[in-house]
């Protein structure tokens, strides 16, 4: 039994991933630091039931998680938006082609760490829907597996899986959306 | 780029080796790890000699990094983590929330 009084020694070393994890599923700096405080409160209360030596980690983002669906999701008032466009695989991959056309291509030494700037990367992925970004963000942010995902979420691995596959075609578009719009040039057909 | 990469021959001869088509379905899982060994040494097998996979896998495996990078670099409100500290000290109601 993991004992209370070790537990701001031991949790607090994950605060920056969980702010930014909470950043990205609230969207609100406000919103995120409620949500990363109740969610060391609740840790904090319950540090009895952590199996030590298992992944704290992964637990305090199983708590984050389920505190931003049952009370935050519910605050922001938006629709449940389980629809989603279908785009073809390696969207972004393909259409690289025709940005190198118009000038926002990389070229061969160009990274896409250079290519995509932060803001509209963060905003592509917070854009999703949250059954779609939650699977996002605990895989390709915090890179949890698909088990510990679909613990944290309570749905199949499978759904993650789809998910997950989904969720980045739709980034991808946007990625790709936000690159055309910053050049101010029509893709050619 | 060929449009066609999930159809293209890669002149693959192993029959154990998977063709474009079904190496592409694997990305998802190989890039997050989630494949097994067996599966795994396949995939690399079809990529070593396929520079249309290969370039399509290096692709997201870098979108993949710029992603984690670019989405978890937030500077925290520098008060936050005395705020929370704070808070284990005070007694609270048990409902989470301050007070």
């Amino acid at each position: 039994m993991a004992d209370q009084a070790d537990f701001a020694a031991e949790a607090m070393q994950y605060a920056p991933q969980l702010f930014s994890g909470a950043l990205r599923m609230t969207r609100n700096r406000s919103d995120a630091e409620d949500l990363v405080q109740e969610t060391y409160l609740k840790g904090y209360r319950s540090f009895h039931t952590f199996t030590e030596g298992t992944n704290l980690r992964a637990w305090l983002f199983r708590i984050m998680t389920n505190t931003y669906i049952n009370s935050y999701r519910a605050k922001q008032r938006r629709p449940d938006e389980t629809e989603l466009g279908d785009f073809e695989d390696l969207y972004l991959y393909k259409h690289l082609s025709t940005l190198q056309a118009t000038g926002l291509g990389r070229s061969a030494e160009e990274s896409l760490m250079e290519m995509l700037p932060d803001a509209e990367v963060k905003q592509a992925l917070e854009d999703l829907p949250d059954n779609f970004r939650l699977p996002v963000i605990l895989a390709d942010v915090e890179g949890f597996s698909y088990k510990e995902i679909a613990e944290m979420l309570d749905i199949p691995i499978g759904t993650v899986m789809s998910r997950l596959h989904r969720g980045r075609k739709a980034m991808q578009k946007a990625l790709h959306d936000f690159a055309l719009q910053r050049g101010l040039v029509s893709e050619k057909s | 780029m060929n449009d066609d990469i999930t159809t293209t021959d890669c002149n693959v001869a192993d029959d154990v080796v998977p063709d474009c088509k079904e190496t592409i379905r694997e990305l998802d899982i190989f890039l997050d790890g989630e494949i097994s060994a067996a599966h795994s040494e396949a995939i690399r097998a079809h990529l070593d000699g396929c520079m249309d996979c290969l370039g399509a896998f290096d692709f997201h495996a870098e979108l993949k990094a710029v992603i984690a990078t670019k989405c978890n670099n937030d500077e925290m409100p520098p008060d936050l983590l005395r705020r929370i500290e704070r808070c284990f000290a005070t007694d609270f109601d048990g409902d989470g929330r301050i007070g």
